[in-house]
């Protein structure tokens, strides 16, 4: 079973239409790259997934059922900005996501925590920005999720934080769970990606898998994306 | 072992292009365990669907076999590995003489450049050890 479907999704703000008739689905075991311009639609696509939106017309599923109290618990999402509270210390997080998420493994995220040497006792308050978030990627990460959303998790941090990122999504997801990650860093993520959907002004331009558009145009999908949205 | 990765081919080819390079150069030794798909994915970063379809085609190529419980080997045909190394470099000669065509050089001078360059490599080398 898909763990993402969009069936004739259209999402509106008002007038402004953000998705029109989006048609795909996402299977167990892939990560998935969510291209697009900025205000393609990416950020109100996967917060319809979550349940932060309910669609205008259509439906969205996850693992085969509407976004309610049960795909939450089998959906982790890492927003768009750093949400985690400034005043908790790494301990703390920790116990927070572990009463939060019944699928929370702690080892596992004691295990990266230590790697990247945060210490227990230091607070989110007084780490940097980049630290912040790798912190929230591995509390996301640790959940032994079906579904995990990430919001652009590799903008604002350098290449060799970059590459810290993406190795913890690929070393961290369960084959039978699937990876959505939205970003415009397509020639950083591409290479982590089995397919990439292309989204344009609320509507799907293309889906395809990475190695078929090398293959089939004998280019990168950062080519293709310069070529298909070229200003 | 260093990752490289171009823009122009399918991930997983240049990935079967790499791990042939490591067994012909020994970094995977004939009859050796391959590392699992998930830890070669994370140390090249790449997504693990990527380099089970590489070591698909190695398999099927015959370099590389599974055992259902012990995992991946590099096969220990030395002929054919020795046959791969030379599919390789036949490989990089044909890319080296496109590359002179298009430069417009004749194979004879292709030839006597290469000799050229050649000879200067082994007075370089007998300088060196002076």
């Amino acid at each position: 079973m898909a763990v993402l479907e969009c069936k004739h999704l259209t999402k509106q703000y008002g007038h402004v239409t953000a998705l029109e008739n989006l048609n795909f689905s996402i299977e167990p075991g892939h990560i998935v790259g969510l291209l697009g311009p900025n205000g393609s639609g990416k950020t109100t696509l996967i917060k319809l997934a979550n349940g932060l939106l309910t669609p205008t017309s259509g439906e969205l599923l996850v693992c085969g059922a509407a976004p309610g109290r049960e795909t939450r618990a089998a959906v982790s999402y890492l927003p768009e900005r750093t949400s985690i509270p400034l005043w908790m210390t790494t301990t703390q997080l920790l116990d927070f996501y572990q009463d939060f998420y019944a699928d929370f493994r702690r080892d596992a995220a004691e295990e990266m925590l230590q790697h990247l040497n945060i210490r227990p006792k230091q607070r989110v308050k007084q780490m940097s920005k980049g630290t912040r978030e790798k912190v929230q990627l591995i509390m996301v990460m640790s959940r032994a999720a079906k579904l995990y959303l990430l919001d652009e998790p590799i903008g604002g941090v350098d290449p060799a934080t970059r590459d810290y990122i993406l190795s913890t999504i690929i070393g961290n997801y369960d084959p039978e769970a699937a990876v959505v990650i939205s970003t415009h860093l397509i020639s950083d993520v591409e290479k982590v990606l089995d397919e990439v959907l292309f989204i344009n002004q609320g509507r799907l331009v293309l889906q395809s898998s990475v190695d078929q558009i090398r293959e089939e145009q004998g280019v990168s999908v950062d080519e293709l994306f310069r070529e298909v949205f070229k200003c | 072992m260093k990752w490289y990765f171009s823009d122009n081919a399918p991930i997983y080819a240049q990935l079967v292009q790499q791990i042939k390079v490591g067994i012909v150069t020994g970094g995977f030794p004939p009859g050796e365990r391959l590392p699992s798909v998930r830890d070669l994915a994370t140390e090249a970063g790449v997504n693990p669907n990527t380099m089970q379809r590489a070591f698909a085609e190695l398999e099927r190529d015959g370099l590389v076999y599974s055992q259902r419980t012990a995992g991946r080997f590099v096969t220990e045909d030395r002929a054919m590995i020795e046959q791969t190394k030379k599919g390789l470099a036949e490989c990089h000669i044909r890319q080296f003489l496109e590359s002179m065509d298009q430069l417009g050089f004749r194979r004879e001078e292709v030839i006597a450049l290469l000799r050229q360059e050649s000879g200067k490599e082994e007075l370089g080398n007998g300088g060196s050890g002076m």
